[in-house]
């Protein structure tokens, strides 16, 4: 039995390694100097810890801009996505309404279209309304999120009814009842929204590869691909660029790392 | 009163059904409209060509070679990922110590950008100096050039997607075999069932609506795999043999500006990932409560 608990772990250890080494191996990598790192065989430790290379990395590319970039597109698109989520799943909670279950259905449908699809659509559109290479164009069309719709809704549903009736009694509107008595107690679900737009928003990739074309429109990943390619050969400064681009999101994961798990138990969703 | 609730309503909701339709409901029926002419994005005028993107799909050898590799790609990332997600789901639901240390590790990247975790295994896939050859010929095994090799290529994307993903599927598992009431455990020792036993008539079929849902999650994932193929293999990989259908769907429509050829590839992701999700929708559907 021992014996069997131990060869558990170890199992368990070995693969909690392999998950790391990638990690480790960019950690490692991005510390040495330029001459140990094509080196046959590979040198496997930095003989002195340069770390040199992250400034140098940050600033063989406008790494500063594309940051702001994220950072501002992240912010708002996250911001946005948990106002008109709250505000549409209040709605779908609390209010009777003509047209209700089709207008759910029709949201929830929605998630069963992949972005790829509309693309070539979007792209056209976004042309029209003159936001092509802006942060509209970035940042609009992820105002929402039906997830999060679906998710808070659940929510206010099992909360109780005399909580709505006795806010209302005593005159409050439904726009205070949200913001301030839902609200607090729902805090979970809204961080847990908010930690899903987040990462999705800062990892978003191929919308922003098409939807930008100048270079102070890029945000992190689409900066990262055109460092990867113009630098291929220097792979330190390939891997500290690596470290720093996913440095926010290994924060956000630590602290909020119970409502993602949570989120993903509870709705599978990614 | 009853109709200020209806106008109130449709207020609360106009926000998010403003972008739902304008950036995906009508996009997606214009991607259709569009797949119907020849279109080059720039030129004012389109040619009507009816279903001729259609017809053209299936005999273009590139687009039925791309949707050969997605499928060779869901088939090499799908099975390995659930055995061996399963397999470290089934050690950590035994009341193990130091469960949240795993956990974190084994996740850690689901959440991180798919362009910094590829440039990660470029690094390790390089044909001299990366560590996967230096590691393979401590075992005597000859270096190879992995992303450059037409053979070696797609499965050196699959292994890198399986890392990537199997801390997500290692939590869907966790989840269901924790969710197995310990009664039925209890009762199968009572009655003399071997360890094995217990997990291949107890634990197994109650997973198994997890497995499925991972399954059908992953296929889905697989007909939007794009990133890493850009990353990893630029242009679709050594004679195409990564060239994937969003990749086929996004050479087209940006770099050929084909753009009603590339709406008619879109229209066939469309159809594949829509039955796809109503599947998956039929099997997690439970959880989605449509009546209150």
């Amino acid at each position: 039995m021992k014996i069997k608990r131990n060869l558990l772990y170890l199992f368990l250890l070995a693969g909690a390694f392999l998950m790391a080494v990638p990690f480790i191996w960019m950690l490692l990598t991005s510390l040495k100097a330029p001459d140990e790192v094509l080196t046959i065989p590979p040198k496997l430790l930095p003989s002195v810890l340069n770390f040199k290379n992250y400034s140098y990395a940050f600033a063989a590319a406008p790494f500063g801009i594309y940051f702001l970039n994220s950072f501002l597109v992240t912010a708002v698109s996250t911001f946005l996505q948990v106002v008109t989520s709250a505000l549409a799943a209040y709605a779908f909670a609390r209010f009777e309404f003509r047209g209700k279950k089709i207008l759910f259905l029709l949201f929830l449908g929605t998630m069963m279209i992949p972005i790829e699809v509309t693309l070539v659509p979007n792209y056209i559109i976004l042309k029209n309304l003159g936001w092509l290479d802006t942060y509209m164009a970035l940042i609009i069309p992820w105002a929402v999120s039906v997830f999060g719709i679906f998710l808070m809704r659940q929510f206010f549903i099992s909360l109780p009814k005399e909580l709505f009736d006795q806010a209302q009694i005593d005159g409050c509107t439904h726009w205070q009842i949200l913001w301030k008595i839902v609200f607090p107690i729902s805090r979970p679900v809204f961080i847990t929204v908010s930690v899903f737009s987040m990462v999705g928003s800062w990892n978003s990739f191929l919308w922003p590869l098409i939807m930008t074309s100048s270079e102070s429109m890029r945000t992190v990943p689409v900066g990262l691909a055109y460092f990867s390619f113009e630098y291929a050969t220097r792979y330190h400064l390939m891997m500290a660029a690596a470290l720093f681009a996913t440095l926010p999101v290994i924060i956000v994961y630590f602290f909020a790392q119970k409502y993602f798990i949570e989120g993903i138990a509870t709705t599978g969703m990614k | 009163m009853k109709k200020n609730e209806n106008i109130l309503a449709y207020a609360f909701i106009f926000p998010a059904a403003l972008v739902i339709i304008v950036f995906h409901i009508f996009p997606t029926l214009y991607s259709w409209y569009i797949s119907l002419f020849d279109w080059d994005l720039i030129s004012k005028t389109k040619e009507f060509v009816g279903l001729a993107n259609y017809s053209k799909l299936f005999s273009d050898p590139d687009f039925l070679k791309s949707l050969l590799n997605t499928v060779y790609f869901a088939a090499g990332t799908i099975p390995l990922s659930i055995v061996i997600a399963f397999t470290v789901a089934y050690g950590l639901s035994r009341k193990i110590k130091g469960l949240s240390f795993f956990r974190t590790v084994y996740f850690l990247p689901v959440v991180t950008s798919v362009n910094a975790v590829a440039m990660i295994w470029l690094w390790i896939y390089h044909p001299d100096a990366g560590i996967l050859n230096w590691f393979l010929g401590l075992f005597g095994v000859s270096p190879h050039k992995w992303l450059l090799d037409p053979v070696l290529a797609m499965p050196a994307v699959i292994l890198m997607s399986i890392w990537k993903s199997l801390g997500y599927n290692i939590i869907i598992f966790l989840v269901g075999i924790l969710s197995i009431p310990g009664e039925y455990y209890e009762a199968a020792q009572i009655d003399g069932a071997s360890g094995f036993q217990i997990f291949r008539h107890i634990t197994l079929p109650l997973v198994m609506p997890a497995i499925f849902f991972v399954s059908l999650v992953s296929l889905i994932g697989s007909f939007q795999t794009f990133t890493q193929i850009y990353m990893l293999t630029p242009e679709g990989g050594p004679l195409k043999s990564t060239m994937v259908i969003v990749y086929y769907l996004y050479q087209n429509a940006f770099v050929f500006f084909k753009v009603g050829y590339a709406s008619a590839i879109s229209f066939i992701i469309f159809l594949i990932i829509f039955t796809l999700t109503l599947l998956q929708n039929r099997f997690w559907g439970e959880k989605i409560d449509y009546e209150n």
